[in-house]
């Protein structure tokens, strides 16, 4: 707040947010249609889907040309910053509903529906946990914690290293450490992934394990299955990122969508960790 | 609007006109005024809701329409206006205001301020539309419990996707509010030189953050448990329907602050213009704003005294929500004190703002009563809760909103409302609201359960009398239609400062405010 005001970038009219809001609108009534099985919903929720990409390649691609132009100074990036920073905490918050919900099942639900009360109603129920609820049709294998899940774990925390070591990198302005750094960092998340897969597959075929396995397959899956999907979008960020350093993109002082993409990264890191504690461990 | 442009800023106006002026618009006046016409509409929708509920309680049996139609238009009148009508409103207000208020350029993030407002008109094509799917509307109430939400037809997977779609807007509405506020200010205006209204938006829109995405896991937990066989809300695979109601509550209580704050946000403004005179106790309004939020997160459960909790959470929610009646009345304090010994004058925004005191203080003291647990657990799902929240959201954030609407018309039109026909429009509202919802306190106490079309014989009378009064507060907001039109037409002109004590930055630049202010930051002293 100097005496030598910066002007704030305020952009010009944009077409890109009403094509996300049809985008949005089709894959809603796209999903609703395919759910309720009237009218042609995959095709719908396709038609979405592809408009809701195209709106994000261009609206984010002004938003990188718009940065590598210099429009953005130090208050703009300042406003960045705090986004990103709060919209974290909104995905915390989303995570947090789902982590609620198991403490509440496994610390109040299930031995409530096991008390004397409920007795008469299920006997012989007992709250331990894995749990698939009183009424058991399908016995299934939970998940154990010290297999691939703990090597995922491993997986996870070193993508996270070598993030760090790329931003070194940056900071150092050595591209081929921050190239490489990057790279490496998008092989681990995508190793990840793919063992999460295989984890899904054994669970379906040889466990018995799936979605519909009373309240545990609904927590495991719920919860595994949104980080899962925040790791994908991580990777992607990753992947953008890696493809704008080649490009040469950002210097030393000026690379924030680099650090947010860091920052998401890091947080689906912690999620990961809390998911491997009460998810898998404990 | 092109006339009143300064010369020097005429240049930067060359986007495109028409329609797509509207549809592509970055600028936070022409989006505020989207989001403002938007909500009315939504208003209105809910409005015709509400009118048709009325005429089917007017006598006891049924005459207007078929049970399931009534449960389906209350759950709908509450879904259309919380997140159609009142939260919409009040981004709008956001909009205009906070930079005006703190002397911002425009909204920090202009583009996606474009697509929190054209996210709202998809979402509202979800939810209307699901009248007149098979099956028709969403009928568990607004609240959309398990297990009822996980049995209905499509019109529920409609509701749930109109819900995802307003959250994802809210979300990115409410973190453009906090960082405009946070980053944009002018030199030298302080964070407790802020005006109020910028203070309560900022931790609503906190709250927003926070809530909006449990709300989304809430709603894609019943998804689930709908189509994708999972076992959330389910006893016999583990689950718990009373989950849903934590989960959602865990939301829902903050979101009845999110649609409060603000309008003591508003109230704070408009009370010290017409008693000429600085805001009573400036701090401590922003310290109780700020508590009020915070404990907004630990009185959930408070909705449901009923559900067989233990002894020692029905106590624990029970004094953690009379806790917050200290902040709230030190805010109702701090008006009553900033009018004492005022110069007083009742125009009509001031008539809002001593209007909205009076009712808003008879809900907020209703809430006090549904908190008591042994109390509440006669009271539960009776008609003296739907008085109690509507007398806080009526005649709280919606009076409020009137009270503004008036108070900032001279800033967004240029002209002057009609005195007269505002000082009509409140006085019929205040008396039908009150014919509205007074009697439903003794219906309540009497024990007429709510959300349900049809009634027994000893509560003809005052069920005539609140349709009576609902008619009367409806047709009374038709008034308001003709007092806007006018005065964007004509009517006498505003000066800058529209208010002979109104302070503030938004009162430095002309009336109307030209399309681009403050591009050069003001230097707050």
């Amino acid at each position: 707040m100097s005496q030598t005001y910066e002007k704030y970038f305020v952009p010009e009219p944009s077409r890109y947010p009403i094509f996300g809001s049809i985008a949005l609108l089709l894959i809603a009534s796209g999903a609703v249609m395919w759910l309720n099985k009237v009218g042609s919903g995959p095709w719908t929720l396709a038609i979405g889907f592809a408009v809701l990409v195209y709106m994000l390649f261009g609206w984010f691609g002004q938003v990188v040309r718009e940065s590598e132009g210099g429009s953005y100074g130090k208050n703009v990036d300042a406003s960045f910053r705090w986004s990103m920073g709060w919209f974290i905490f909104s995905e915390v918050m989303f995570f947090a509903a789902f982590f609620g919900v198991l403490f509440y099942v496994r610390v109040l639900g299930l031995p409530w529906l096991a008390d004397a009360d409920n007795s008469l109603l299920w006997p012989g129920f007992s709250a331990a946990w894995p749990s698939a609820g009183p009424v058991v049709e399908d016995p299934f294998t939970p998940m154990a914690a010290w297999g691939i899940p703990a090597i995922n774990t491993l997986i996870l925390l070193s993508s996270g290293a070598t993030l760090t070591w790329a931003h070194w990198g940056m900071m150092k302005e050595n591209r081929g450490q921050l190239k490489t750094g990057l790279f490496l960092t998008v092989l681990l998340g995508a190793i990840f992934l793919t063992l999460q897969v295989y984890e899904y597959m054994h669970a379906y075929h040889e466990m018995n394990l799936k979605l519909t396995s009373g309240i545990y397959g609904s927590t495991f899956f719920m919860l595994t299955g949104f980080h899962g999907l925040h790791v994908t979008i991580g990777a992607i960020m990753l992947t953008v990122m890696l493809f704008r350093v080649m490009a040469g993109h950002f210097t030393k002082e000026h690379h924030f969508a680099f650090e947010a993409t860091a920052w998401y990264w890091h947080f689906v890191d912690v999620v990961w960790l809390m998911l491997f504690v009460v998810v898998y461990w404990l | 609007m092109a006339a009143v442009i300064p010369d020097h800023l005429h240049d930067h106006h060359h986007g495109p006109t028409g329609l797509m002026r509207w549809i592509t618009t970055t600028n936070h006046k022409d989006i505020g005024t989207m989001y403002m016409i938007f909500s009315f509409i939504m208003f209105l929708s809910g409005g015709v809701m509400a009118l048709t509920i009325r005429a089917e309680l007017f006598q006891p049996g049924l005459q207007v329409v078929q049970p399931e139609f009534f449960n389906q238009l209350t759950s709908m009148h509450g879904l259309v206006m919380v997140f159609g009508a009142i939260m919409p409103a009040f981004v709008g207000f956001a909009n205009w205001q906070i930079p005006l208020m703190i002397g911002a350029s425009d909204m920090a993030f202009a583009r996606m301020n474009n697509w929190s407002f054209w996210l709202l008109p998809p979402a509202a094509l979800l939810l209307l539309g699901s009248f007149f799917v098979p099956g028709g509307a969403m009928a568990a109430g607004w609240t959309m419990y398990a297990p009822l939400s996980v049995q209905m037809g499509m019109g529920m997977d409609m509701a749930i996707f109109a819900v995802h779609i307003m959250g994802i807007s809210s979300i990115m509405g409410a973190i453009n509010i906090v960082v405009t506020v946070l980053n944009m200010r002018a030199p030298g205006m302080t964070m407790m030189k802020m005006p109020l209204f910028c203070w309560t938006w900022l931790i609503t829109a906190y709250l927003l953050i926070a809530v909006m995405p449990v709300l989304a896991g809430a709603v894609t937990m019943v998804l689930t448990d709908r189509h994708f066989g999972t076992s959330f809300f389910n006893a016999a695979g583990g689950g718990d329907p009373v989950l849903y109601q934590h989960v959602f509550w865990f939301f829902g209580h903050p979101e009845v602050y999110i649609m409060i704050l603000p309008a003591f946000g508003i109230i704070s403004e408009i009370i010290p213009t017409f008693a000429r005179k600085p805001l009573f106790g400036y701090a401590s309004m922003v310290y109780a704003t700020a508590s009020i939020a915070i404990l907004s997160f630990t009185v959930w459960a408070h909705h449901m005294f009923t559900t067989g909790m233990p002894a020692v959470g029905q106590l624990f929610f029970m004094y953690a929500t009379m806790l917050i009646a200290v902040p709230t009345g030190v805010k109702v304090f701090n008006w009553v004190a900033t009018m004492w010994r005022g110069s007083m004058t009742f125009e009509t925004p001031m008539l809002w703002a001593t209007g909205f005191i009076f009712v808003f203080t008879i809900g907020g003291f209703t809430g006090l009563i549904c908190a008591i647990a042994p109390i509440d657990i006669q009271l539960q799902d009776t008609y003296y809760v739907v008085a109690h929240f509507h007398y806080v959201l009526v005649a709280g954030s919606l009076f409020a909103l009137f009270a503004g609407a008036y108070y900032w018309l001279p800033k967004w039109t240029g002209h002057m409302a009609d005195e007269r026909l505002g000082k009509i429009h409140f006085w019929c509202s205040m008396v039908f609201f009150n014919i509205t919802f007074f009697p439903m306190h003794f219906l309540g106490l009497a024990g007429m359960p709510r959300r349900i079309p049809d009634y027994a014989l000893q509560f003809a009378d005052f069920n005539a009398l609140a349709t009576i009064g609902a008619f009367g507060f409806g047709f009374s907001q038709l008034i308001f239609i003709v007092v806007v039109i006018k005065c964007v037409k004509g009517g006498e002109k505003a000066a800058a400062r529209s208010w002979e004590g109104a302070q503030g930055l938004e009162w430095t630049v002309p009336s109307p405010a030209p399309h681009h202010t403050f591009e050069v930051p003001p230097v707050v002293k």
